[in-house]
């Protein structure tokens, strides 16, 4: 069972009440007309799918229903760090907070 | 190679099977190959196989980071079955089917085809209607699929619980009788020995760690734990892991890697003749051979390249099983085990060329490709020789997520195996 912090409740909680929601920080094209083909296939399809951190987007649905963001290490499964979303990418290498 | 047959059999009892030898040897790699496959599970395998029996390329390497067929192959469930909503998906799975039927004979391999049947549970109208419609759609293909009504189901299947007080009440089911299962390790090992008899060297233990591009941009060779390898085609088989070793060669792919679950319980005696799957409590069960009950569901929710999975994904599988048949209610789960699956956005596979000239891929089998494997081997073998898909293969493209032509089996909502 995943551990998860939720920023915005400030609690680290079972993965049950939270739900996935994909790759984080990939942003809807402002100008959807103007994209080619290429650009549309990067942009609904293609996905990093590292093998290490991950920028990943969950949701406390079971909690306060929120969106965040967060780091998650896909070889240990170990989060490096949640924060809401809105704020900007979180940079790499991050260092394991102690809970 | 020894080949086996009713004499080597007692010939070898006699002397206590200490006079066998061994079934394929565990090669060191050469400085050049015409054909390198990054990974040996069955696909892999395969591939090798049918590049030299049926294509003369016996130049070949196929290496894995582990053990042969320590990947999915080895991990999986291995439900069979061809009746898929599409056109192009039909004419591949049914291909596959066609391969099963004689896969012993062709391989001197007994791989446990077995016929038992795949049902297929509809709990709701929304169930029947689509089950009906894929029924008329497979029929059309040629691919046999028919429906069954509840007490023909449980006719089919007695553990069944067709009570109208179920939870999910069984309202009837659709039934492939062409579909079950085969001994997945035995797949693997049937084609590597096969292979090897024919002049593949099979590498294990040896990552590879990147893809090497000449000047022009095609494809140079593999980096691995043993140094390089020079290749005139690379082609890369190696399911949860295609992302990372494709990025390598600079190529990105609509792919994300989940664990999917499996678990097994203690032995018993037969008692349980089909597989039988449930869309709606998400959930599948068959009995192996040995006596285990073989159980899975779906994917957990996050991508990972852990092996592992959560245990509240085992939890509602196990819901979902005892469920509908609460005469396993008792049975004691023996382990349970995760593999890492490459999953596309319209969940079909990806088979056949790159962008980069001379590398070839075959992915995207995500839940459900041990049913393809000898099909896909098959076709991915012709694309590597010849250089051009096969007709079969020809629809399951890279380019299909840029022009839109999908081959969406997500959205036809057949089950994940
Ligand atoms: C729990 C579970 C249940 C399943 N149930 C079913 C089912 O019932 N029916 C069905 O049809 N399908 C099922 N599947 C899916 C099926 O197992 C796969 O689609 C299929 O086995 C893929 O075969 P493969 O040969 O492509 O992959 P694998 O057998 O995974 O082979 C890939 C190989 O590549 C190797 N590799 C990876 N990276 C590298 C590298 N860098 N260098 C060298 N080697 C590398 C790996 O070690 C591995 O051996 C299930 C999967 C799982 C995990
Ligand atoms: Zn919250």
């Amino acid at each position: 069972m995943l551990l998860i912090h939720c920023p915005y409740c400030d609690e680290t909680l079972p993965e049950a009440e939270f739900t996935y929601a994909g790759e984080a920080h990939i942003a809807r094209p402002a100008d959807p007309s103007a994209l080619s083909d290429e650009e549309w296939e990067s942009y609904l399809f293609i996905r990093s799918n590292p093998r290490g951190p991950h920028h990943e987007r969950w949701r406390h649905l079971h909690g306060c229903g929120r969106f965040f963001n967060a780091v998650r290490d896909t070889v240990s499964d170990r989060f490096l760090t949640t924060y809401p979303a809105g704020q900007p990418r979180a940079a790499l290498p991050i260092k394991e907070a102690a809970e | 190679m020894t080949r086996f047959n009713a004499f080597s059999l007692l010939k070898n009892a006699l002397g206590g099977h200490r006079n066998w030898t061994e079934q394929w040897p565990d090669s060191q790699p050469r400085a050049e190959y015409d054909v390198v496959i990054v990974g040996a599970g069955g696909h892999g395998l395969g591939a090798a196989y049918y590049l030299a029996s049926q294509h003369g390329i016996t130049n070949v390497a196929v290496i894995d980071k582990g053990w042969l067929g320590g990947g999915n192959t080895g991990r999986n469930t291995t439900i069979i079955r061809s009746n898929y909503l599409y056109d192009e998906s039909a004419r591949l799975y049914d291909h596959a089917v066609d391969l099963w039927e004689n896969l012993s004979q062709e391989l001197n391999y007994n791989v446990m085809y077995s016929r038992r049947g795949v049902l297929m549970l509809a709990h709701n109208v929304h169930d029947v209607q689509s089950f009906k419609r894929h029924i008329h759609a497979n029929r059309l293909n040629g691919v046999d699929n028919r429906w069954l009504t509840v007490q023909e189901a449980k006719e089919y299947c007695p553990p069944l619980n067709i009570s109208p007080n179920a939870r999910y009440p069984v309202m009837g089911a659709a039934l492939q009788e062409r579909a079950g299962t085969a001994r997945h390790d035995a797949v693997a090992w049937g084609y590597a020995r096969g292979a090897a008899a024919r002049g593949v060297d099979i590498i294990q233990n040896c990552p590879v760690t990147a893809i090497r591009r000449n000047a022009d941009g095609s494809v140079a060779g593999v980096e691995t734990a043993k140094g390089f390898i020079r290749a005139k085609k690379v082609a890369v088989s190696a399911a949860g892991h295609t992302s990372v070793v494709m990025q390598t060669a600079g190529v990105r792919l609509p792919l994300e890697s989940y664990p999917l679950q499996a678990l097994v319980s203690e032995p018993v005696k037969p008692c349980f003749p089909c597989v039988v799957m449930s869309n709606a409590v998400h959930a599948y069960i068959s009995q192996s051979d040995k006596g285990e009950l073989v159980i899975g569901s779906g994917t957990d929710q996050y991508t990972s390249y852990s092996q592992r999975g959560g245990l509240p994904l085992i939890e509602h599988t196990i819901a979902a099983i005892t469920e509908v048949f609460p005469i396993f209610n008792r049975m004691r789960m023996l382990r349970k085990w995760g593999g890492i699956v490459d999953v596309t956005p319209d969940r079909s596979a990806i088979l056949g060329k790159t962008p980069v000239p001379n590398l070839y891929v075959n992915c995207g089998w995500g839940t459900g490709g041990f049913k393809a494997t000898p099909g896909a081997a098959h076709v991915f073998a012709w694309t590597i020789a010849k250089d051009e898909p096969h007709p079969i293969n020809a629809p399951f493209t890279l380019e299909r997520f840029r022009s839109g032509r999908l081959i969406d089996e997500a959205a036809a909502a057949a089950v994940a195996h």
